[in-house]
């Protein structure tokens, strides 16, 4: 056959070939049935999945360690938690949403206030050799403690459990965003700096033009494994500082021996996670270039 | 004197202390207004080097470089750059990225419109008015560099500098960038130091080609004139006697007189 130009329509050939073809499905099913192909493994895997986790509890609540709970027990108490989440009696006494809300406001207050602080030093460090060599061993000797060996600390310069909660966030959130912050700046191309160079960029424009859009996907990043790093530590911070939050509620029900409570705080604090992350991630979409 | 664009006894030594290394060693050279002038040579033979002095980048050990008789101590708009890779912003649109040179070169001597219209003016001159609202990353890398010719452009630069500048294209886009090119010096006459490794875009955009000789201690080994009339056509050069001669006068100078140090390896 002799090459057709794309724009024109094949009419002398189409109608021939058509004849002979069996009359193809609409395009519209079609397609939504390949979109169905695609996503039905993500329904289909995931569900069998949890099938088999639900058959390993329900084998080892019956048969292995019966003082586990069932799983029919768990989901009425999940039901019974999660139908009435807003009903507060006393601080000692509260619906689930609000020990989640405590606890979020602990890890937002730790999470802000280590932001002020670690993405400064994080351009510090980054862009001044002379403060990376002499903060940098400090860094490196603190990053790896668990953050809850600060709690004592917290407690002694506090003397009160809310603001030591909120001070293990901020031990827990700062170290990633110093050091992504810092390895954002340092990988800024040096095509950038030359650009600067070139324009004359003064250092204000330099930090407005160059600095601070290049290094934001890092930051970014730093704060998102912040989040969930954070988002971690407070359950178990809560369960030793106490007062409202969804870390104390497990502990609490925990000497209740509500165990069921327990299983369904466990599910409660992943979906709280699970949404962090997806939060952090779309004001990454909307703010990182590298993802354009 | 009277040039235009000196570079005088220019020598660059890397390391000075530990194990000094020297790139370029005397390279003397003097450009007229409004001249296209190729520096060509094998890899490492110093000619970046030698571009990214003039641009300011890079300060010379010895000799010095003089724009207009004035010392070049610093880099600026002036001596604008087109990067071998485009270095473009990837966080601005393609008209923030030529906005951003404009702003900073007339920001004071221009008003907010007439900024605006030299910006979509000098993306008009490469071709590129279509694409103004998109980001580096949604256009070929041939557009891109379109785009870091504008860039250049619009900064009104006394001398263009361009690093490569088609060096990374497929040999189809390097071709039209060329043309492109020199359409654009048919009405503006630049004055333009391009660095190339290829012998034919170095013939067909050049009024003199400077050939380098092989690095360490690089230097200027011939320079040559190209006697061809403007506007250049490259259909019409591709039999001509004259484009045949220069042309092999480049590669007898690169390939029999200045092998690279490692061809018989490789």
């Amino acid at each position: 056959m002799t090459s057709v130009p794309v724009d024109e329509p094949t009419a002398t050939s189409a109608p021939n070939l058509q004849s002979t073809l069996p009359t193809p499905p609409s395009p519209r099913l079609a397609r939504l049935r390949e979109r169905a192909a695609e996503v039905l493994p993500d329904i289909v895997l995931p569900a069998i999945t949890f099938l088999i986790v639900l058959l390993v509890w329900h084998v080892i609540a019956n048969h292995v360690a019966t003082g586990f709970p069932g799983i029919g027990e768990t989901w009425a108490r999940g039901v019974e938690l999660l139908s009435n989440p807003f009903y507060s009696n006393g601080p000692n006494d509260m619906g689930l949403f609000w020990q989640v809300l405590y606890s979020l406001g602990r890890v937002t207050a730790g999470f802000v206030l280590a932001a002020i602080v670690g993405v400064p030093v994080g351009f510090l460090m980054g862009s001044s050799a002379v403060f990376r060599r002499g903060w940098a061993p400090l860094i490196q000797i603190l990053r790896p403690v668990s953050p809850l060996a600060w709690l004592p600390i917290g407690l002694l310069l506090f003397r009160a459990v809310d603001p030591s909660a909120i001070f293990v966030i901020f031990i827990t959130s700062i170290w990633p965003m110093i050091l992504n912050t810092a390895s954002g700046v340092e990988a800024i191309p040096k095509d950038y700096r030359n650009v600067a160079a070139v324009l004359r960029l003064n250092r204000i424009e330099m930090v407005r033009h160059i600095l601070l859009p290049a290094t934001l996907p890092y930051v970014l990043t730093g704060m998102r494994l912040s989040l969930g790093i954070a988002w971690m530590v407070i359950v178990a911070a809560e369960m030793l500082t106490g007062g409202i939050g969804i870390g104390f509620f497990v502990w609490d029900e925990w000497n209740n021996l509500n165990v069921p409570s327990i299983i369904v705080a466990i599910v409660v604090i992943g979906v709280v996670g699970i949404l962090l992350d997806t939060g952090m991630n779309l004001i990454q979409r909307r703010f990182d270039y590298t993802h354009r | 004197m009277g040039a235009y664009l000196s570079i005088e006894g220019v020598g660059i030594t890397f390391n000075p202390r530990k194990s000094p290394t020297p790139a370029l060693v005397g390279v003397d050279l003097k450009i007229q207004k409004g001249e296209f002038v190729s520096i060509i040579g094998h890899s490492g033979c110093g000619k970046s080097t030698l571009l990214n002095i003039v641009a300011g980048l890079l300060k010379p050990t010895l000799g010095g470089v003089f724009l207009e008789s004035k010392l070049v101590d610093a880099p600026g708009p002036d001596r604008a750059v087109v990067f071998q890779n485009h270095s473009l912003l990837p966080w601005l649109t393609v008209y923030q990225n030529v906005r951003l040179a404009v702003d900073k070169v007339f920001g004071k001597t221009r008003t907010d419109t007439e900024r605006d219209e030299w910006t979509l003016h000098n993306l008009n001159l490469v071709g590129m008015s279509h694409a103004i609202a998109k980001h580096p990353s949604e256009i070929s890398g041939g557009m891109k560099q379109r785009v870091g010719i504008a860039r250049a452009l619009a900064m009104e630069p006394k001398v263009l500098l361009m690093d490569e500048p088609f060096g990374a294209l497929d040999a189809l886009n390097r071709a039209r960038l060329q043309d492109a090119l020199m359409q654009i010096q048919n009405t503006l006459h630049n004055t333009v130091i391009m660095i190339t490794h290829d012998v034919d875009e170095a013939v067909l955009l050049s009024d003199r080609i400077v050939m380098m000789t092989n690095g360490p201690a690089a230097t200027i080994g011939e320079i040559l004139d190209i006697p061809l009339e403007r506007p250049r056509k490259r259909l019409d050069l591709a039999d001509d006697a004259t484009y045949a001669h220069c042309r092999g006068e480049v590669l007898r100078f690169l390939y029999a007189r200045h092998r690279p140090a490692d061809a018989d390896a490789a």
